[in-house]
């Protein structure tokens, strides 16, 4: 063994070692080289860890913009572009009542670019709320919850929950009027099943609203205790729960064999023209499947060749960044010409008039208005249950990876659409025209005023169409795809009511400019 | 003289659990255990045992001329005071629906949250509040009301004064 330089070169051999410095971190960091070759653009992804939650070939049919139209990944930028915007925030946020405000006014009026990054973390939290809903929207008209993609979406559901609840606490924060009065509103809901336990009379002793109003603020009223519980939930607790279920996530997208597609899925492709078609291997792989077979279920290509797939580099990464990319300048532009509001001090003996949520919670307001159990909680519960439930229930493979597949298919979400549109106009009208039950009959018992309401016939009338539509398709997959699409309808009937018609004293009004002064 | 080969013993056998999986097993058991109670043990931690709220209870002055059926509320407080023939009485004005402020008016109160509707007397008028607004303990003590925002007490309840 002779060593590489003579001894006395000891100190040349250093110099040239410093000036390599560079090259050489850049080669022990990135190992294999540029990813110009099949070989080297594999190895770019599985020796990466943040990449290597893909897979290093990528389906065609994934690539796709109808399969999932990016709005998973939409979600994923906007929860990041939250993310940093949030931490940025948090220079100069104090989690103290008043002190809160004044830091949120300094944030608004005195910090540089302060005004912006609040802009567009309150910004990118409403495009987060809007692609997750769509997001879960497309897994369900593509039935992309069937096998083996159950638990996946039951994580979804997860996520959603999570995420509703970051935007929730967050909207706290600022402690002004408008934050104040909806976290009351909005503590006084998870209260609500006293609106039960009162009318049994025993909350006395079972009293799990009070409970959890308690825990929830940390005191019998909104003050410094839950702000400072809403912060810690706000930026950490969620924030979390929030990247552990999205690791999950990722993770089951790859063990379920990557975005659901359709059996005739290669067929439909290979019936394209497409530059990258070409067979990889031009016969069934010889490798063994050591570690496929400890992984329970089918994996995604045991004894096939992965015939139609790209390499994910570059082609599913550039599509990331493209999404990612048009999500941050989204929320930018929005983020200019929209301001936060920021209303003036909380004021605990004054509500604000009306006291709004923001505006994916007043669908659930206008049914609290009518029982703030059902309307708050109860219908809540039955519509997550429902929507864990729908893989367990439909076990069908008609459709599957096509949008609005399965018996019925298009005509009868149109159909669902229609009813799911309809049926809250007309009860809301009636609701709002003649008044309810309480008003007819002062004496009447509050058990029947929480179970017969505007929100729960709602809820009973899209339950029955959903029944005939199993009945009428002989398909389970009807009957979802009737609910589901109803209640999306009756959320989004719901929502522009109460952003819209309602005003002062949550009366109904044709337009805010009708609204009294005051 | 031949003996009997022993036969082997199999894991899968379903022999009595060899005292070495049983301590093994009962270790196991009780860290789980243990674990589960520090666990729930823990979770009392959020549940706030002394709540850090301004005290219940205020006295106050009611203006000279309070006409009957008109409500005084104090500032900064969730109550609204009556005086007439009969006494003096509280009515709280923390609605009892979803626990936005109401502001008293010519009939009554009137929630600006969900428009629930009550009469001077608490008792719900329109809908969605569940229950009628609560009666507050009224004590009158040298000309000055005091008013307890932690009792209740029947509808009704006037204290001279």
């Amino acid at each position: 063994m002779t060593p590489a330089y003579p001894q006395k070169d000891a100190l040349r051999a250093f110099v040239e070692h410093l000036k390599s410095v560079p090259q050489r971190i850049r080669e022990t960091a990135f190992r294999t080289g540029p990813p110009t070759t099949d070989r080297t653009r594999s190895t770019f992804v599985f020796g990466n860890v943040f990449l290597h939650l893909h897979a290093v070939r990528t389906h065609r049919w994934s690539l796709r913009w109808s399969t999932t139209a990016g709005l998973g990944i939409m979600s994923v930028s906007a929860f990041l572009i939250t993310l940093v915007t949030g931490v940025l925030l948090m220079f100069y946020y104090k989690p103290y009542p008043e002190a809160a405000y004044q830091s949120i006014k300094d944030i608004h009026f005195v910090v540089p670019t302060g005004r912006l990054i609040r802009n567009i973390h309150r910004w990118a939290a409403n495009v987060m709320v809007v692609a997750v809903l769509l997001h879960m929207a497309r897994a369900f008209y593509t039935a992309a919850y069937r096998r083996p993609r159950e638990y996946n979406w039951l994580i979804g559901i997860g996520l959603l929950v999570v995420t509703l609840g970051l935007s929730f606490t967050g909207y706290l924060l600022p402690w002004d009027q408008l934050a104040y009065w909806a976290i009351t509103i909005g503590a006084n809901i998870a209260q609500s099943p006293r609106e039960v336990t009162d009318a049994l009379g025993i909350t006395d002793y079972f009293d799990p609203g009070g409970l959890q109003r308690l825990i929830l603020l940390g005191s019998d009223q909104v003050g410094a205790e839950a702000l400072i519980r809403f912060y810690l939930l706000h930026v950490m607790l969620l924030p979390l729960a929030l990247a552990a279920l999205m690791g999950v996530h990722f993770w089951r997208i790859r063990k379920d064999g990557g975005m659901v597609r359709p059996a005739e899925a290669d067929a439909i492709l290979a019936r394209q023209r497409h530059e990258e078609t070409y067979p990889v291997f031009t016969e069934a792989p010889a490798k063994t499947y050591q570690l496929a077979a400890i992984v329970r279920g089918r994996t995604s290509n045991v004894g096939r060749g992965p015939e139609n797939t790209v390499p994910s580099m570059p082609h599913l990464f550039y599509a990331e960044l493209g999404v990612l990319m048009v999500t941050a300048l989204a929320c930018l532009a929005l983020a200019l010409v929209s301001d936060a509001p920021l209303k003036e001090l909380a004021n605990p003996s004054v509500p604000e008039n009306p006291a709004k949520a923001p505006w994916y919670f007043l669908g659930l307001q206008e049914m609290v208005s009518f029982s703030a159990f059902m309307g708050g909680m109860g219908i809540p519960m039955i519509v997550l249950i429902g929507l864990g439930l729908i893989p367990y229930l439909d076990r069908e493979t008609e459709g599957t990876g096509q949008w609005f597949g399965g018996p019925g298919g298009w005509p009868l979400v149109r159909l669902s659409a229609v009813i799911g549109l309809c049926v809250p106009v007309v009860l809301e009208s009636f609701a709002i025209r003649f008044g309810w039950l309480r008003e007819w009959f002062p004496k009447i018992p509050q058990l029947i005023v929480t179970a017969v309401n505007p929100g729960t016939l709602l809820t009973l009338a899209y339950v029955l169409f959903s029944i005939w539509c199993i009945k009428r398709y002989q398909s389970v997959r009807a009957g979802a795809l009737g609910l589901f699409t109803c209640f999306l309808c009756g959320f989004i009937v719901l929502t522009i009511i109460g952003t819209h018609f309602r005003g002062p004293n949550w009366m109904f009004y044709w337009s805010p400019s009708d609204w009294p002064k005051h | 003289m031949t003996t009997k080969p022993k036969a082997a013993v199999s894991r899968l056998d379903p022999e009595p659990v060899p005292r070495r999986d049983w301590l093994g097993l009962g270790s196991l058991w009780a860290m789980g255990g243990a674990l589960l109670f520090a666990t729930l043990g823990m979770l009392k931690l959020p549940k706030a045992a002394v709540l850090a709220s301004p005290s219940k209870k205020f006295r106050v002055a009611l203006p000279e001329t309070l006409p009957v059926g008109e409500a005084f509320v104090p500032a900064g407080r969730s109550v609204a005071i009556f005086k007439d023939a009969e006494g003096v009485f509280a009515v709280s004005t923390i609605c009892t629906h979803l626990g936005c402020v109401v502001k008293p008016n010519a009939e009554g109160f009137e929630c600006p949250c969900h428009g629930s509707r009550f009469h001077a007397n608490g008792e719900v008028a329109k809908g969605p509040a569940p229950r009628p607004l609560p009666w507050l303990k009224v004590s009158v003590n040298g000309g000055l009301v005091q008013v307890d925002e932690g009792t209740v007490v029947p509808q009704g309840t006037k204290v001279a004064g």
